[in-house]
């Protein structure tokens, strides 16, 4: 495996349902690779902080900083992006309820409240607010985004939010 | 007259660009890449105020990929927008903590970040000038000892040799000292905040590349791409012609983009490596601190009044921190002067407003451009100066609302076409907070405190005195339309609107107007800048001038296919028919790229409607008095908050939050909405808990988003709530004015006002987190 930061390596990375061939170095971030080597470009790079989840993922059904995961541990996982998704409901109900302005932080957003309603389907606005702060929007203000939020939750009500 | 079903001006139609943006397929600048991309990295100075004895890149070429390793000596000359103070990588010495001194260009961003990383810098320091304040007194260290010898790049600008004056906008209406004695009551006060943020979610980006026939192909970031090119035309010396600017979707901007920084540092790069295409993308903390941020300020403001609360003399001193460099903080200087009394009636006016030099972060414009500073400082007087009367503070206000017949500070006459109704705001922004001024204060149960504030304001923008924008509308053989319009979507939905006009104007299906979301500065119309809330105002008119240019050639085609005259006929409905017989008439898609006869013979050819404006009658402010017209028109508004403050630790939630805001017609009053609640969230997230902190050696101590903490989900108030007054603008397109900014412009003033009520002490220091309120409790007590 990889032992210096120089020297790279094939691996494979599990996304959107397929398996993919990417050549990492052991220090290249999982937003790197999804970005530089595999086009998937929704995934924002913002602060490589941990600090505005706009490069948020997900592994495993996880809600991830992908700015904070190394791309060799993210092999054997399943890794979702907002690519992944195709016309689902939640992204027209952030399309709905206004709550996408410049769009940089849309994909972190729709990817968050993807694992909340899957996770947490009765989320209480407590459970929302806690979930939700991981991700900052500059544009909006929140309350669109937390409508849009709240409306999922309840279209969904158990039912698959794919 | 009869229902036009094609009416799209007033209607929340869907955004056009939130589909694709909901699907993460819209590529914004740094998404994109090439093969052959090299990428830059910059090394910055770790000193506020040093002269540089040496600079030893040995190191940093050592490291593998390395191609190019540029420093201030190869470019020592200084650029600037407004005063052209400013060299693009420092020589000499270094001014503000995070300048750039040297640009690493590799294979790889990592390779270029370790090699920047590796530069060894020598400084020899120099005092630092670590305030506004300090800046001013007149033994202040010097920060450019030749200010006077800095080009001019527009007129409006003065600065001041052997201080570390930057610029000095004065207004001088009335006569300032006898009004002052014949007050009743009067008020001084003094305000400051320090530098801060936009921190648009998207860093800056740019990838610059000089083909072999010399043209200089730049992708951007920016509000401004043809400022871009003058930029590089007046530093550069490239022809004007031979630079070509592309700008994707903007990611957020809040005037941050609105200045030229990295792009000559790319190209300056790019020329390093003889043309090679080369990103330059900004982490954080750069796009923080070494790229222009929020000018800080210290306002003092008198204000006196005769008995029955009528203003009669005001006296404004505004110290604008803009760090190490002018930049458009020399224009904010101006904007702060020329409306530097809020949105009231005075007639005795003096405002010496000042662009100081300090060893910060440099600033820039910022939404709102001088007026959510000022409007602060004049909000929270206005709030003192009732406490003094013991006056209703709304109706102080609304004693001194300016109306038609006023003037403005610069001494422009004001009608009821080029401001918007103060008055009605007031009135409606009251309502909508419940203001009861017998219980403007109340204790909860709990021994919380609830508490209102208010606060109005006005803005006009203070464009070029040419501003520009033009539109091309090229129709298709399907009867749709694309428009070509060069203003920038950075999230505040311009594009929608521009294509709502279009609609409305052809009397057209809104899906079938394609608006090209990308501007290429070769294939679009000139576009003065996306700034100043001008793009609605003047890419709307280009738009409906471009409009009226298709449809007169639609009417010409049609004359010939249906034998009649142009006069006959009207454009509706992707037809155009004639006015007395509607049943009869054309397609649009049978006459757009012109029309065939049955034997083949083809007229006319593709309609193509161009259209164009410019700003009409502006003039630059005099000198010594400010007269002129730096401004088409003012949009008005009042703001109002209420918060529950907690007397045991002085924390606060904030509640609700109102604005009523005269814009004239709204274009779409869901984008409007959106643009209100977003400006209320920037003004009031800046207002509550945003500033750098500096160390006493100008070191920034908050350079990431970690601890300079912006206002997260769940902070927000729990209740926006938005109306318009619509008071139509003759000029303008359907009647509007300009809305963009204005959200931000009242939050500052209302929400410390509530604060100030709510703690029982005056609060004019920002931002307003909870520490500085007991703190300012405590001083009282003493």
């Amino acid at each position: 495996m990889i032992t210096n930061g120089t020297s790279k390596t094939v691996v494979k990375l599990h996304v959107n349902g397929e398996t993919r061939d990417v050549m990492i170095r052991s220090a290249d971030t999982l937003l790197q690779t999804l970005r530089e080597q595999l086009g998937l470009t929704a995934a924002k790079r913002a602060c490589q902080n941990g600090d505005c989840g706009a490069c948020t993922v997900l592994v495993n059904g996880e809600p991830t900083h992908s700015c904070l995961s190394l791309s060799i541990e993210s092999v054997d996982q399943h890794i979702t992006t907002i690519e992944g998704f195709n016309n689902s409901f939640i992204q027209q109900e952030f399309v709905d309820k206004w709550a996408i302005q410049c769009g940089f932080c849309t994909p972190g957003f729709i990817l968050n409240c993807y694992a909340l309603a899957n996770k947490h389907p009765n989320a209480d606005d407590a459970t929302i607010e806690e979930w939700m702060q991981s991700n900052l929007c500059r544009c909006t203000g929140y309350q669109e985004i937390k409508e849009a939020v709240k409306s999922v939750l309840q279209k969904h009500a158990g039912g698959s939010v794919s | 007259m009869l229902d036009n079903p094609w009416m799209s001006v007033g209607k929340p139609e869907p955004r056009i660009d939130a589909v694709e943006k909901a699907a993460g397929t819209v590529r914004y600048t740094a998404d994109y890449t090439a093969p052959g991309l090299l990428h830059a990295k910059l090394a910055t100075s770790t000193k506020a105020h040093a002269k540089i004895k040496s600079i030893d890149v040995t190191e940093a070429w050592k490291i593998p990929g390395v191609r190019a390793i540029v420093t201030g000596k190869m470019f020592p000359f200084h650029i600037g927008p407004i005063l052209a103070d400013r060299p693009p990588l420092a020589f000499e010495k270094v001014r503000y903590f995070g300048e750039p001194l040297a640009i690493v260009v590799a294979d790889h961003e990592y390779q270029a970040k370790q090699a920047a990383g590796l530069i060894k810098v020598e400084y020899e320091p120099l005092p630092v000038v670590n305030s506004v304040r300090e800046a001013f007194q007149s033994n202040a260290p010097l920060i450019h000892e030749n200010s006077g010898q800095y080009i001019k790049i527009i007129s409006n600008v003065y600065p001041v040799q052997g201080t570390n004056i930057g610029s000095h906008i004065k207004i001088r209406k009335g006569d300032i000292i006898t009004a002052w004695e014949n007050c009743d009551y009067k008020v001084k006060e003094t305000y400051s905040f320090n530098l801060s943020d936009h921190v648009a979610l998207e860093p800056r980006c740019t990838l610059v590349e000089i083909n072999p026939a010399g043209k200089v192909v730049v992708h951007s970031t920016t509000q401004s791409p043809f400022t871009i090119k003058k930029v590089l035309n007046q530093f550069f010396n490239i022809e004007v012609g031979n630079i070509i600017v592309h700008v994707p979707l903007i990611g957020g901007a809040f005037g941050g983009k609105g200045t030229v920084q990295l792009e000559p540092l790319a190209y300056l790069a790019s020329k390093a490596v003889g043309g090679k295409m080369v990103k330059l993308e900004y982490d954080r903390e750069e796009d923080l601190i070494t790229a222009p941020g929020h000018i800080g300020l210290e306002a003092t403001i008198a204000l006196g009044t005769n008995k029955s609360g009528k203003l009669l003399a005001a006296q404004y001193t505004y110290l604008i921190d803009s760090g190490a460099y002018t930049d458009q903080a020399a224009g904010i200087t101006r904007a702060m002067a020329l409306d530097c009394t809020g949105p009231y009636d005075i007639a005795n006016v003096w405002c010496d407003s000042y662009c100081m030099y300090t060893n910060h972060p440099y600033a820039t414009s910022f939404r709102g451009y001088a007026h959510p500073e000022l409007t602060f400082a004049v909000e929270r007087t206005m709030d003192q100066l009732a406490k003094r009367l013991n006056f209703d503070p709304v109706e102080l206000r609304k004693i001194n609302a300016i109306k038609p017949g006023n003037s403005s500070p610069t001494r422009t006459m004001l009608n009821a076409n080029n401001i918007g109704d103060v008055v009605q705001c007031i009135d409606r922004a009251k309502e909508l907070i419940g203001w009861d001024e017998n219980s403007l204060r109340k204790k909860t149960t709990d021994g919380k405190v609830r508490t209102k504030g208010i606060s109005t304001f006005w803005k006009t923008s203070t464009t070029a005195t040419n501003a520009q924008s033009g539109a091309i509308l090229k129709f298709e053989a399907d009867g749709s339309v694309n428009l070509n319009c060069a203003a920038i979507e950075l999230g505040q939905g311009t594009k929608t609107i521009l294509a709502q006009m279009v609609a409305e104007r052809l009397k057209m299906d809104i899906n079938k107007v394609h608006v090209t979301m990308e501007v290429n500065t070769q294939t679009d119309p000139h576009q003065w800048r996306t700034v100043a809330s001008s793009t609605t105002f003047l890419a709307g008119r280009a738009v409906m001038n471009a409009a009226d240019d298709a449809i007169s050639q639609l009417k010409r085609t049609a004359a010939t296919a249906l034998q009649c005259s142009m006069e006959d006929l009207e454009v509706g409905g992707g037809r155009v028919y004639l006015k007395s017989s509607p049943e009869y008439g054309v397609k649009i898609e049978d006459i757009a790229l012109g029309y065939k006869y049955p034997n083949g013979h083809a007229v006319e050819g593709q309609v193509v409607g161009h259209g164009r404006y410019i700003q009409r009658h502006l003039t630059p402010m005099d000198k010594d008095t400010g007269f002129g017209k730096p401004g088409p028109w003012w949009s008005v508004g009042t703001q109002a908050v209420e918060v529950e403050w907690d007397p045991k630790d002085c924390t606060y939630t904030i509640l609700k939050a109102v604005t009523v805001l005269d814009g004239g017609k709204i274009i779409n009053p869901m984008t409007a909405v959106q643009q209100m609640r977003g400006g209320m969230y920037l003004g009031l997230s800046f207002a509550s808990q945003e500033a750098f902190l500096f160390d006493s050696h100008g070191t920034v101590l908050n350079p990431q988003l970690r601890t300079y903490q912006i206002m997260r989900f769940g902070e927000q108030p729990a209740d926006y709530i938005v109306d318009f007054i619509q008071t139509p603008a003759a000029d303008g397109p359907y009647g509007a004015r300009g809305i963009g900014e204005y959200g931000v412009i009242g939050m500052a003033g209302a929400l410390a006002n509530a604060l100030s009520r709510a703690a029982e002490v005056e609060l004019n220091h920002l931002p307003l987190i909870p520490e500085r309120i007991w703190k300012t409790r405590k001083e009282m007590q003493k």
